[in-house]
């Protein structure tokens, strides 16, 4: 097994009703790199995302995370084993202050969430910790704020927060950028790399500048298999990958996409 | 700069809400149930006290785990016939038949969780439904729960083996059975208590955020169906000791307790107070009980009447109650 590779899929495929949503995608996620994995609305990004995070069961292929095979495990199971994914929809605790959407990660962490007979000030123990990384994401004045309430790209940035609560060793990104402004963008991003210390990306972005400035290694998908791979230079490079981007120049489908976000 | 303002804030940050009791609504509870029956009749308090307890305990699952059942009266229900059976045919002291029922219908809770959990929603509320119309029908069916009687005529029995439950005591010409009053009022209150722990414990925390989003939930390492098989259960043994002690107030456990009228008016209860507050089901608990008792000689059309004033109060304040009182002042209760 190789010691490099922290996430492995082989021949992974899923069927709905008999529609291939994935099929036979082999992705090596080496350990510590940024992976992007990109590709046309609708190319099977997300369902990828399902399937090794185990929302999904694939109806093929084999998942392999740091050299076990976590195939047939329960997503709190995988989520125990340091590989924690965002929602493309932004998924927060709507009626929950930031802080406590933070919080409530940092004391599945600790443990005693299964305790009904103590106070809940066992939280607050977790402020501080909860505050560190709030302000990380930029979002120390907003601690008290519903999460509901919070403008979708600062929804984003506390998904973030939550997840980085978890000390995740591997962590998935469905378009963190998605529906934010430039200097939101260009926050998220520089965080993104920062975090990425010490431990493994794979994010599906759709903002090819993004992309190009994070990503090691990139997999680009179309219609559930994958097209190219390599990094940037080499897959803008891909006609086939021009094509699948609807017949467009990686660089114009940079400025589309930033339209399309923007 | 940073640090400042972390520091600046962690200090302003806002505790858990409800994390430490408020002892004065508690007290003045306390003092008020415990004045109740120099005021109104003692056994119609009781029944109250019960029936609350019974909706705080449904309250617990679907104002605080987000799950409607459609089935609780046969925990308490099931439990009413549980402690008879046990008060009558073994006789068991008092607190030892409530506590034998109260487990059995927690681990009726477990068997029903354990079928009923992984399904969402209306399929939840029906399976729930089917599986106490089976409990039902084992009631009206088996040898021992006296079919359509009931079970009649269950001894009140010495609490503890010592202080004697029937005995009453004469004030102002009135008879008061005061012993199994206090005793009533300290299960009523134990119960409630828990329920109050549960929401503001940790486990509550987990299972609010389980309610809020299941998903992110679940991806951030919450097994998510632990969580609310543990609510289901619980809600279900508070349940089953609601029951149990109603029938050792009225010395009757009947087919009305676990039937699915009963499930339905446990629902109404809870809604009318409004769910997911703390003091909601209590109101609604005693509204719906205090109707049915004025009304009553209104024959079965009390039953119209009670569902219109629903029909009203749901449209007026679809908060409930106590939920929108709590709404217009801004404050949790
Ligand atoms: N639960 C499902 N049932 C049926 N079809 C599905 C399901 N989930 C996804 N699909 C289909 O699978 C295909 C891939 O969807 P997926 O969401 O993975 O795409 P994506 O690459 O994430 O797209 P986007 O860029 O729009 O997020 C789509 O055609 C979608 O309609
Ligand atoms: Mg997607």
């Amino acid at each position: 097994m190789d010691q490099d590779i922290i996430l492995e899929t082989q021949g992974l495929g899923k069927e709905f009703r008999g529609f291939a949503a994935v099929s036979d995608v082999n992705l090596k996620v080496a350990r510590g790199s940024i992976h992007a994995l990109i590709g046309p609305n609708g190319a099977g990004k997300t369902t990828v995302f399902n399937l090794l995070t185990k929302f999904l069961p694939p109806t093929h292929g084999r998942v392999i995370y740091q050299g076990e095979d976590i195939t047939a495990l329960q997503p709190a199971e995988v989520a125990l084993k340091g590989l924690i994914r965002s929602f493309q929809i932004s998924a927060v605790f709507p009626n929950m202050s930031a802080l406590d959407n933070v919080r409530v990660a940092l004391l599945r962490v600790a443990g005693g969430s299964h305790r009904f007979w103590t106070s809940n000030r066992q939280l607050d123990a977790y402020t501080d910790r909860a505050m560190t990384l709030l302000a990380d994401v930029g979002l120390t004045d907003f601690a008290q704020v519903l999460a509901g309430e919070l403008a979708y790209g600062r929804k984003r940035a506390l998904e973030i927060a939550t997840t980085l609560a978890l000390e995740p060793k591997l962590m998935l990104l469905d378009e963190p950028t998605q529906g934010m402004g430039i200097e939101d963008v260009d926050r998220v991003t520089a965080l993104i790399r920062r975090v990425a210390e010490g431990r493994t990306i794979l994010m599906v972005e759709h903002n090819l500048k993004v992309v190009a400035t994070l990503a090691d290694k990139i997999t680009v998908l179309a219609r559930g298999q994958v097209l190219s791979e390599g990094n940037y230079a080499t897959v803008s490079q891909d006609p086939r990958v021009m094509e699948a981007y609807m017949g467009v120049s990686a660089d114009e489908a940079t400025e589309l996409e930033g339209a399309h976000h923007g | 700069m940073q640090a400042h303002d972390l520091n600046q804030t962690s200090l302003n940050v806002v505790r858990m809400a409800d994390s430490r009791p408020n002892y004065l609504p508690w007290g003045m509870a306390l003092a008020v149930c415990a004045a109740a029956p120099f005021f109104i009749y003692p056994v119609f308090a009781m029944e109250l006290m019960c029936f609350a307890l019974f909706a705080c305990a449904f309250n617990l699952l679907l104002g605080f785990g987000g799950l409607l059942s459609f089935g609780h009266a046969c925990f308490f229900g099931g439990a009413a016939y549980l402690s008879g059976h046990a008060l009558k045919v073994w006789g068991l002291t008092p607190e030892l038949g409530i506590l034998f029922a109260t487990a059995g219908a927690a681990v009726l809770g477990l068997l029903i969780g354990l079928v009923a959990i992984r399904r969402q929603g209306i399929y939840f509320a029906m399976v729930t439904l089917a599986l106490a119309q089976i409990v039902f029908f084992a009631c009206l069916q088996l040898p021992m729960t006296g079919g359509e009687d009931g079970l009649q005529g269950i001894p009140k029995g010495r609490l503890l083996g010592l202080i004697d439950l029937s005995a009453t005591v004469s004030i102002g010409g009135q008879q008061l059975p005061l012993a199994l009053y206090f005793f009533v009022l300290a299960i009523t209150f134990g119960g409630y208590w828990l329920i109050w722990r549960t929401v503001n414990s940790p486990f509550g925390v987990a299972l609010k955020a389980i309610r809020e989003n299941e998903a992110r939930a679940l991806s951030l390492g919450y097994r998510v169906d632990r969580y609310k098989l543990a609510a289901f259960v619980m809600s279900a043994a508070l349940a089953g000791l609601a029951g149990a002690t109603k029938a050792l107030v009225v010395g009757l456990a009947s087919l009305t307790d676990v039937s699915w009228h009963m499930s339905g008016e446990v629902v109404l209860m809870t809604l009318l107070g409004g769910m997911g507050t703390l003091l909601g089901p209590v109101v609604g608990a005693v509204t719906v009980v205090s109707l049915h008792h004025e009304l009553s000689s209104l024959g079965s059309w009390v039953t119209v009447t009670i569902g219109s004033i629903f029909v009203l109060c749901v449209l007026a304040f679809r908060r409930g109650i106590v939920g929108e009182i709590a709404h217009r002042l801004k404050k949790t209760f």
